[in-house]
């Protein structure tokens, strides 16, 4: 199953490297990751998307914890949460695909941020899904480049992930 | 006053009151070596091999409550060090060890003698931390004997760039380390430990396995006074050993691959199990669903959340360090009447008794040949298994765990999780600093001792009188059983050709060396070597080549599908190792 984990690690050289290298070292898989640093200067906010059964989820949370620089860790999962990825994609704008694309964009709530007499590139966020779906919608043939962040996830309400 | 970064090293081990560094000069440490040379707190020891010193700080952990520590330089003495820092990490062994680091402008520019010894060392440390600013350099030591020694012990490596060693600051050692990022669990939860208690009480078939964390954790103490109180069987693991007295009738000897056939069968069939600081290793639990076919509730304590489930789903996890949660069940259990049913448990050590009846460490003695075994039976009968055993990797580890019965915890040291070829005589070394006046033996095989050989060196240069017992089969022992089960006796490459002589070896390194080939001469020369106080002795030992280690449980095989010794053959077609219906015992 895909989980969503929120890490809150110390803003330290070293610390990213610690948390991949633990990923591959035990043979788990990264789907994302985004990382930066939070309103506290000294911590900074990972978010991995990873998926496997239920125990493996639970080695991957107590192996995370285990790290010395992790300071606090949730499994967005485990309740109501919201997660939001952005996307860049740039695509060919020419002849139908023009108002094709343009079209599409509106209807995903995009933007499009940059305009060539050939090309657009539309700014787009919302779950990984809806990425997905977009990207699904539109005729490959028409996509010259995709850049995505990764989803970054916080949970609903009064849950709160702090120190 | 201002110091240098060389300087606040020193400072800084002196204040943990460190006694020994192990360790070998480079250009990186260089001003680390300066520094060591201008005090007399702490003693440096000259080792031969980066690994040697690795390893003589493990051993020196191990086998004492303080905490061993390692100086390398920079690249090639940085990688040398690795196996031992991943033999220490397996094992989870408290230590620090400082590298030597190219100065920090030079970093990243393949500079002469640079590894990336954070990258290199990240999968197998509790923690390591480059020092960038001389100003963080005593701090970042205090860290590392925090982290090292604190929950699940493990090494921590500082990488200490050599401009950091001549910058100069104040020094201030810190008194105690506050990191909101790790905070080790010690107590257990309460409540978890009642349900545990009651669970343990009305156990029928019960059976405590007890691992390295009992030793780490220094809770031998707690552990006796439970098994004894509750009169449960009790086993150990290779990491375990002593932390339960080897001769007590409640031990049932160690389990796993090379345990005896009354411990896995107990293991196997139990109806509770009582796990602590154990960690289902595969070398015990080769295959869990096997395991679990015997229906069983499963109590486990260790410190670490990560042990726990990780191969094996248990009932009562309890997150804590063994000695606070074993004080609060004994005294759970000293406020509470109940006990365990004794009619089920009486019926229950009938059944272990006799599964324990054929012996199954009993071997076919020889007036010809030295049996392996012999030799070490002999050794705990002249030692009253209060000496200290090292020992490397092979056939005669085996040998050694399981005729050697250790009275007590941390008396012996081994290399369990990573399976170190090498290890033994460094960690003897170790050992024997920690513990001048006792008897350390390294037990050893004609191929292990080769691999770290060279600190014969160091033990003439620093008096350390170890005792050798190398159980010299010719062979790389392990190797050839595994070749004669598994692979049509395909013996190949596992023949050790062109041996050294032994006895020449040690003496040209300043010992004494033996060589005893008929078994009427063992005693009589174990004897001789360990009157000989003030002196190493090399004891080569030519051994049946033949003999294996039994019982013997397949990888993939269940703890209740042994290979066993011969003269059990026929008893395994029988009905004791046939499974049965342990259900109707109480
Ligand atoms: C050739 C060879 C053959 C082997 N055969 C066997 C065999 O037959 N049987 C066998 O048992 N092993 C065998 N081994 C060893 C095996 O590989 C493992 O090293 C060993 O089984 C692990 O022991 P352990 O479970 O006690 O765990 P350890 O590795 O000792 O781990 C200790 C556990 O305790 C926890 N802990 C540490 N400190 C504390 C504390 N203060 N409080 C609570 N918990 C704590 C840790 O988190 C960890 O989970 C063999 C090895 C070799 C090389
Ligand atoms: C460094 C290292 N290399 C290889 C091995 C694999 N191995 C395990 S036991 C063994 C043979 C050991 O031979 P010896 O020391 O003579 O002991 P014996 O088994 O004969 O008692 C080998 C090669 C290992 N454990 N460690
Ligand atoms: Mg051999």
């Amino acid at each position: 199953m895909r989980h969503i984990l929120s890490i809150l690690v110390e803003n330290e050289a070293g610390a990213l490297s610690r948390v991949v290298g633990l990923f591959s070292a035990r043979g788990y898989n990264i789907d994302s990751l985004t990382v930066s640093t939070t309103e506290d200067p000294t911590l900074s906010r990972m978010t991995i998307v990873t998926n496997g059964s239920d125990d493996i989820i639970e080695q991957i949370t107590k192996q995370l914890n285990k790290l010395i620089e992790v300071v606090k860790l949730i499994d967005l999962n485990e309740s109501d949460h919201i997660e939001r990825e952005l996307m860049l994609i740039k695509v060919r704008a020419t002849g139908k695909d023009r108002d094709e694309m343009k079209r599409m964009s509106d209807i995903f709530r995009g933007r499009i941020i940059d305009v060539t007499e050939k090309t657009y590139t539309i700014e787009l966020t919302g779950t990984s899904q809806k990425l997905d779906a977009f990207i699904e919608a539109v005729d490959r043939a028409v996509i010259l480049e995709t850049v995505r962040t990764g989803a970054s996830g916080i949970g609903r309400g009064e849950r709160i992930l702090k120190i | 006053m201002e110091i240098s970064g060389a300087e606040i090293v020193v400072r800084c081990l002196a204040e943990e009151g460190v006694e020994f560094i192990f360790g070998y000069p480079g250009g990186a440490v260089l001003e680390i070596y300066d520094a060591i040379f201008k005090q007399n707190k702490v003693k440096h020891v000259l080792v031969r091999h980066e690994q040697g010193a690795v390893h003589a700080a493990d051993g020196y952990s191990r086998s004492s409550q303080k905490i061993g520590v390692a100086l390398v330089t920079s690249g090639p003495g940085a990688t040398n060090a690795i196996t031992g820092i991943a033999t220490a990490y397996m094992d989870s062994i408290p230590m620090v060890i400082l590298s030597g680091q190219v100065p920090t402008p030079a970093i990243g520019l393949d500079a002469f003698q640079e590894v990336d010894m954070v990258g290199i060392t990240r999968p197998c440390v509790k923690h390591n931390i480059l020092v960038k600013d001389v100003k963080d350099l005593a701090s970042a030591i205090k860290k590392a004997f925090y982290i090292a020694t604190t929950g699940r012990p493990g090494p921590v490596v500082v990488d200490i760039p050599k401009d950091v060693t001549i910058a100069k600051t104040e020094f201030h050692y810190p008194a105690s380390v506050q990191m909101r990022s790790y905070n080790p669990p010690s107590k257990g939860h309460p409540g978890q430990i009642k349900k545990a208690v009651n669970l343990m009480l009305e156990a029928k078939r019960p059976m405590v396995y007890v691992g390295g964390g009992a030793v780490l954790a220094n809770a031998s103490e707690q552990v006796t006074e439970l098994v004894r109180m509750l009169g449960f069987p009790c086993t150990n693991t290779l990491m375990g050993l002593g932390a339960y007295p080897g001769t007590d009738p409640l031990f049932v000897g160690m389990l796993g691959m090379h345990g005896t056939y009354e411990a896995n069968l107990s293991m196997h069939y139990c109806d509770v199990l009582i796990a602590i600081g154990a960690r289902f290793d595969d070398r015990v639990v080769s295959v869990p669903q096997q395991f679990l076919s015997s229906p069983k509730k499963i109590i486990h304590i260790d410190i670490d959340p990560s042990s726990i489930a990780k191969r094996v789903k248990v009932d009562i996890p309890i997150v804590g360090n063994v000695r606070e949660v074993l004080d609060e069940m004994l005294s759970l259990l000293k406020q509470s009447k109940e006990r365990p049913d004794a009619t089920a448990l009486a019926s229950w050590w009938k059944q272990i008794d006799e599964w324990r009846a054929p012996n199954s460490l009993y071997y076919q003695p020889s007036d010809e040949l030295i049996k392996p075994q012999y030799v070490i039976q002999k050794l705990y009968e002249l030692t009253g298994g209060e000496a200290f055993v090292t020992s490397d990797v092979g056939q005669h580890q085996m040998w050694a765990a399981q005729y050697y019965k250790f009275a007590k915890p941390r008396r012996w040291i081994n290399s369990g999780g990573l399976g170190t070829m090498g290890f033994g005589l460094p960690a003897a070394m170790g050992v024997q600093l920690a513990n001048p006046d006792a008897d350390v033996v390294c037990v050893t095989g004609e191929a292990s001792i080769q691999m770290c050989i060279q600190e014969l060196s160091t033990c003439k240069q620093y008096h350390v009188p170890v005792k050798i017992v190398n159980l010299n089969n010719r062979y790389l022992g392990m190797v050839r059983q595994w070749q004669e089960f598994f692979y049509g006796n395909r013996y190949s490459e596992s023949y050790m050709d062109a041996l050294p002589d032994f006895v020449k070896l040690a003496e040209s390194y300043g010992h004494v060396g033996m060589r005893i080939e008929q078994p009427a001469d063992v005693e009589g020369a174990l004897r001789e070597a360990l009157k000989l106080k003030e002196r190493l002795v090399f004891m080569d030992f030519i051994t049946d080549q033949t003999e294996n280690v039994f019982p013997m449980v397949q990888n993939g095989k269940g703890l209740n599908q042994m290979d066993l010794p011969p003269h059990m053959r026929n008893l395994q077609q029988g009905t004791v190792a046939k499974e049965r219906d342990y259900g109707n015992l109480s």
